[in-house]
């Protein structure tokens, strides 16, 4: 029996949030995070998740899993559990809306602030921007990128400074727009983040690598817009 | 954009930058100060004051005492807005911290030529 620890918060009825548990059959199988999920809420259905795809494609389903961040549906219990104890909390630093779902919106603010799109003020060619196959390479990386949050709500400069400091999440994506050859705005986007917040207040802690789940390198990204920003300035 | 107007130089990149180059600064004055001390483990008043009278060695522990100065403030100013919220206690914070700095800077100098 796999005994499942919840993170329990509907502020609608309850005055705090608490942790419930549940105890789960696997028959001995090992299946996937988010499959527990689905046995709990056969049990109790008022329990709220997000999930989408089940394959690791949507990044809906972030969460804390035995204290790491990783997406439910692509986490083998193997990989995270040991003496049958599975504890299950939102992502942190979020605030919660109910139990396991949390409001995303200042991640995505912070992701809206990079611009997340192509910008090019030369006239447009008859039919696309073409690029060499070594300026694509230059694209790998970065554009995997499912924005399930795992990694900028496992690091502490986001914690502390959500509203000023841009998150692994949304630097990689800072970056996959500066090293794209079709893009000719790199300097507003770097004007825009040169400040000591957007960038700068990453510390290099790295746990933003440690949990990605598509094994991305938000740290990298980040050193290459510093040398940008050094190239720029200097 | 996030506006600052109470960290070291108004810049990201160039606060980063001066954290780089202050801390090679410290620390080669460290290496250079174990290195002294290990040299003359019988260190004596004369040897010390002997050693602060040469214009370079003042100007080595200056040019310290300012990397120590940009150093703390640059990281101390984060550490503040990291972790306190409310906007009077921590401006208040950031007012007493480059003060200090100040005084500390102005007190050095004084030790350093006025002996
Ligand atoms: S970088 Fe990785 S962890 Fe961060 S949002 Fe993108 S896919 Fe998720
Ligand atoms: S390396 Fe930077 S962005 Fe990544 S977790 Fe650490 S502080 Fe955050
Ligand atoms: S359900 Fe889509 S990533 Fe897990």
């Amino acid at each position: 029996m796999l005994q499942v620890s919840i993170y329990r918060y509907n502020p609608e009825t309850d005055s705090a949030p608490y942790m419930q548990e549940f105890q789960v059959d696997t028959q001995g199988r090992d299946v996937m995070v988010l499959n527990v999920l689905e046995l709990i809420k056969q049990q109790d259905s008022s329990m709220a998740y997000r999930r989408s795809c089940r394959e690791g494609v949507c990044g809906s389903d972030g969460m804390n899993i035995n204290g790491t961040n990783g997406l439910a549906c692509i986490t083998p219990l193997s990989a995270v559990v040991k003496n049958d104890k599975l504890t299950l909390r939102p992502l942190p630093g979020l605030p919660v809306v109910r139990d396991l779902v949390v409001d995303m919106g200042i991640f995505y603010k912070q992701y809206e602030r990079i611009q997340p799109y192509l910008q090019n003020d030369t006239t447009p060619p008859a039919i696309e921007r073409l690029q060499s196959p070594e300026e694509r390479d230059k694209l790998d990386g970065l554009y995997e990128c499912i924005l399930c949050a795992c990694c900028s709500t496992s690091c502490p400069s986001f914690w502390w400074n959500p509203d000023k400091f841009v998150g692994p999440a949304g630097l990689l994506q800072a970056y996959r727009f500066l090293a794209d050859s079709r893009d000719t705005a790199a300097r507003e986007r770097l004007a825009e983040l040169e400040d000591p917040f957007s960038v700068f207040r990453c510390r290099g802690i790295m746990n933003c690598v440690a949990v990605c789940p598509k094994g991305l390198n938000p740290t990298r990204a980040i050193g290459k817009i510093r040398e940008l920003l050094m190239e720029n300035a200097t | 954009m996030v506006t600052n107007v109470t960290n070291f130089s108004r810049s990201g990149l160039s606060d980063w930058l001066i954290q780089q180059v202050s801390a090679v600064i410290l620390a080669l004055y460290t290496l250079f100060m174990v290195g002294y001390f290990l040299l003359h483990p019988e260190l004596d008043y004369i040897a010390w004051h002997g050693l602060f009278s040469h214009t370079w060695m003042r100007i080595f522990s200056l040019l310290a005492f300012i990397a120590l100065s940009a150093h703390a403030w640059v990281g101390l100013w984060t550490v503040i807005t990291d972790y306190i919220k409310p906007t009077r206690i921590r401006f208040g914070a950031q007012v007493v911290l480059i003060v200090a700095i100040f005084v500390f800077l102005v007190w050095a100098i004084q030790i350093l030529w006025g002996a």
